[in-house]
């Protein structure tokens, strides 16, 4: 327990102390992290072998990454997509492969054995790359999207690998059994073996697909009710539960039939992707996330093996040089066939020409099968950390230097600026009618509620909302609250309403804010926690009643109509007088500035009122005014009118 | 009772009726002349939202338009503005297939402020009402209507003073009444200051 605690001391205060100074000289969290590693392991030594265990969890951290990313990617967005997948993303590969395996040959190395090197290198570090490209709000431009293609190519691609790499195993260490090869993947080195081991390969093929088909269809059918029932219990550590349990029970079922957890989580996410707990389960899943990507960067950080390198500095800096030169050269090539331009193309090419955390389960993998010797293992490990070392320096690289050169990224920011969601927070009779108005006229909204019979109600007419409660911050944050552009603040919850417009009016002072008030002293509370459109919820609903009485009293209906319009003008006038005087630490009788205006407006009121009932009315309302009878309209009238007669 | 020729759309527009001394009376005596449709304008949109398809469809529906209301600022109040804005569309009042109002009349019955002898060159408004009036009797040009001088009533806001309410209405009623039953010579009214000298004139066996 005590070292327990120590070690997870030890690595918090890395990470605490390491990763805000980073982004502070603008580093971004990865280097953070990667320094923080260096630092506790092989610089003080505080932390050692363990690490090594530690990164087989870590990993999980791309799992849920993966997760993540699949549910922000709807199937039609994936499908969408293939062309660059295969594209893009197989030619990547391929590409990149041949050549590395090329010159790992023209270094004497044996066919399979340069072929599992090139394998290993042409892959890239999802985690640094997606990770940074997020802090830098970058995923959603073209190169951004570009570089997901590619990383996500990767990912489906290195199932293929892992059943490949024994196959390339020195001939009198092959099984009998090819099938083997595929029983074998462990995606964490800690992972246990596959339950499918010595099966026939056909077996092998039908238990594969079959997994496939749990998820998709669980996905679809199983994890409603689930979430439904879990959501009775109103705890929101439950639900947390339940997405975490979900993502490891997908990567058990994926470890058990030898699959990459990552992918089938990935399936996964995209399955959900349409669901109306994607906000939700965004927000559970995205602090374990984060952590153990952190925890991840840490131990590669630290499982740097310095003997080695000092040995051999030049030989391994030369290594981790070329093999960015190629990888880069191969990018950069892609990016003009593909006509990924300017910055764009520059992003591309220079943020994924690491080779990544795959390439480390590769390694360890392709030592396990004896297809690369240990001594050589441990280099290639160094020239994979190396690299992705190097990798934040070349991101700062590109942002410093090329996107300022090259001015195609502006009219990139702007299309963010296009997309950019209405968030609508509480589906109530009130948010489902600005909902409709604001889908009718064209605009993307994300409605959250966390009312869970509501919203499968609401769903079976087509409505698309989803649980979760707005007054969260990561709730709004994982609803796209940073590129939003206004949020209707619509509960019925007073408290929770001025909670949200706080948070909204400091952290995303961008966003505009529509607030739903229930009476005066709401609307005061809101005004001071910083809206400004405020609407009371009653308030035109009772104008167009008077409205009506006013014609059924006989008035004519332009009349009528404009004299509620006027009473409405008057009334927020006179309403936004009084929201600027009130203060919240007073009543409104200890308020002295607030309750004279009050009294003002009040005699204001009466003096009107007095007018409108006096008989000569007609007359009052300033507005098509003809000149006073017998009046002069023109200084000519006098001299003409006489002369025309 | 003669048998109805022309239908009448009477288009009204004021937006201050609680103050109107003579055009609201016009409009409730052109509710009574069968025949006749009157629409208040200002009370079917008090948004100005107005309804094309419904405002055609009325067009379709009648002969002769009329509109009725004071004089504001040498032109018709807004919402009369907007009412051509939005219905005489390109495809239904002009242009290809836009002849929905070929063939039917059209005239201005209004009030004005300033005597007869200010819509003169030498008077203070400079301009006789006819040549202020050009806007709409081009836009009857282009839709295929028969343009006709309006009915107007001078020094309106000294009409009820001087007792020339009762006498307008009368002449008002008797003009709708001979338009519907095609008892107008629209030959001889054409080149006409007003309609209001020229009625008696053109009313045939009135
Ligand atoms: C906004 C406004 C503009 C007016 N412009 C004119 C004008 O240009 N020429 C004119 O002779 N009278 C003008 N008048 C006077 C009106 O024509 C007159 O008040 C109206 O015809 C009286 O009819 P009513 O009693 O039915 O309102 C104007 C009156 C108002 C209120």
């Amino acid at each position: 327990m005590e070292s327990f605690l120590l070690q997870a001391f030890v690595y918090l205060v890395a990470a605490v102390v390491a990763v805000p100074v980073a982004n502070r000289l603008g580093l971004g969290s990865v280097l953070g992290y990667l320094i923080a590693g260096v630092v506790i392991g092989p610089l003080l030594g505080v932390v050692g072998a363990e690490t090594q265990d530690l990164q087989a969890y870590a990993e999980f951290g791309v799992v849920m990454m993966l997760f993540l990313i699949g549910l922000e990617l709807e199937p039609k967005a994936l499908w969408n997509m293939r062309v660059r997948l295969l594209g893009l993303g197989g030619m990547q590969v391929a590409v990149t492969t041949g050549l590395i395996t090329a010159a790992a040959m023209a270094f004497g190395l044996y066919w399979s054995v340069a072929l599992a090197v090139g394998l290993v290198f042409s892959l890239s570090s999802t985690a640094i790359v997606l990770q940074t490209l997020g802090e830098k709000g970058l995923i959603r431009t073209d190169g951004g999207q570009a570089s997901f293609s590619v990383l996500l190519a990767q990912d489906i691609a290195v199932i293929p690998m892992l059943a490949l790499i024994p196959l390339l195993a020195a001939p009198e260490l092959m099984g009998a059994n090819w099938g083997g090869g595929i029983s074998d993947i462990r995606f964490t080195a800690g992972g246990g073996g596959s339950i499918l081991e010595g099966q026939p390969g056909w077996i092998v093929t039908l238990v594969v697909l079959g997994s496939v088909a749990v998820i998709v269809l669980g996905g679809h059918y199983l994890t409603r009710p689930m979430f439904r029932f879990l959501a009775l219990a109103k705890l929101p550590e439950i639900f947390t539960a339940g997405a975490l349990l979900m993502v490891i029970g997908i990567a058990l079922l994926m470890t058990l039939v030898g699959l990459s957890p990552a992918l089938g989580t990935f399936l996964a996410g995209v399955v959900l992707a349409n669901s109306e707990y994607r906000h939700e389960l965004e927000a559970d899943i995205e602090p374990f996330k984060g952590l153990l990507l952190g925890l991840f960067f840490i131990t590669v950080g630290a499982g740097i093996n310095f003997a080695i390198l000092f040995e051999n500095v030049f030989f391994i800096l030369g290594l981790t040089i070329g093999m960015m030169l190629v990888k880069g050269l191969v990018l950069f090539g892609l990016a003009k066939a593909f006509k990924i331009r300017g910055a764009a193309g520059w992003l591309f090419t220079l943020g994924l020409a690491q080779a990544g955390e795959f390439g480390f389960v590769l390694l360890s993998f392709t030592t396990q099968n004896d297809v690369i010797p240990v001594g050589l293992g441990q280099t290639l490990q160094l020239v994979v950390t190396l690299s992705m070392l190097l990798t934040p320096a070349l991101f700062i690289f590109h942002e410093r230097v090329l996107a300022n050169k090259v001015d195609t990224d502006k009219a990139e920011d702007d299309e963010i600026d296009q997309a950019g969601p209405v968030i609508i927070a509480g589906l109530g009779r009130f948010g489902q009618v600005v909902n409709r108005m604001l889908l009718s006229n064209g605009h993307k909204t994300v409605v959250l509620d966390y009312r869970n019979d509501l919203i499968s109600g609401l769903r079976n007419f087509g409505v698309t909302a989803y649980f979760g409660d707005p007054s969260r911050p990561d709730m709004l944050l994982a609803a796209g609250i940073r590129e939003a552009k206004v949020i209707i603040v619509a509960i019925d919850d007073q408290e929770k309403a001025v909670e949200i417009v706080e948070y909204v009016a400091r952290e995303h002072p961008h966003v505009h804010i529509v607030a739903r008030a229930n009476d005066r002293q709401h609307v005061y509370k809101l005004y001071s926690a910083g809206a400004r459109d405020i609407v009371r919820e009653l308030f035109d609903s009772s104008i167009r009643a008077g409205r009506y009485a006013l014609l059924a009293l006989g008035h004519h209906p332009f009349d009528a109509e404009r004299a509620s319009r006027r009473y409405v003008k008057q009334d927020r006038h006179n309403l936004a007088l009084l929201a600027r005087l009130w203060d919240p630490d007073l009543t409104p009788l200890e308020n002295e500035p607030y309750a004279a205006k009050a009294r003002e407006i009040n005699q204001e009121i009466n003096e009107a009122m007095m007018k409108a009932q006096s008989p000569d009315n007609a007359g009052a309302e300033r507005a098509w005014t003809p000149p006073p009878k017998g009046g002069k309209v023109s200084d000519d009238e006098d001299r003409q009118g006489t002369a025309a007669e | 009772m003669a048998p109805i020729e022309n239908k009448v759309l009477v288009l009204f527009a004021h937006p201050a009726q609680r103050r109107s001394e003579v055009n609201v009376h016009m409009a409730r005596v052109a509710e009574w002349v069968p025949g006749v449709t009157v629409v208040d304008l200002y009370a079917e949109y008090p948004n100005l939202d107005i309804d094309v398809e419904t405002e055609q469809a009325r067009l379709r529906d009648h002969d002769v338009l009329v509109f009725l209301h004071p004089l504001y600022w040498y032109s018709t109040p807004a919402i009369l503005k907007e009412w051509q804005d939005l219905v005489l569309e390109y495809g239904f009042a002009y242009g290809s297939g836009g002849t929905a109002l070929h063939g039917k009349t059209f005239f201005s019955a209004l009030t004005a402020g300033g005597p007869e002898a200010a819509y003169r060159a030498e008077g203070y408004n400079h301009f006789p009402l006819r040549q202020l009036l050009a806007p709409l009797e081009q836009t009857a040009s282009l839709c295929g209507m028969t343009w006709l001088p309006p009915f107007v009533l001078h020094s309106a806001r000294r009409a009820k003073e001087e007792g020339r309410i009762e006498a307008h209405l009368d002449a008002w009623e008797h003009l709708l009444e001979a338009v519907v039953h095609g008892r107008l010579d629209l030959a001889t009214l054409r080149e006409a200051e007003t309609l209001n000298g020229v009625l008696d004139v053109a009313v045939q066996g009135g």
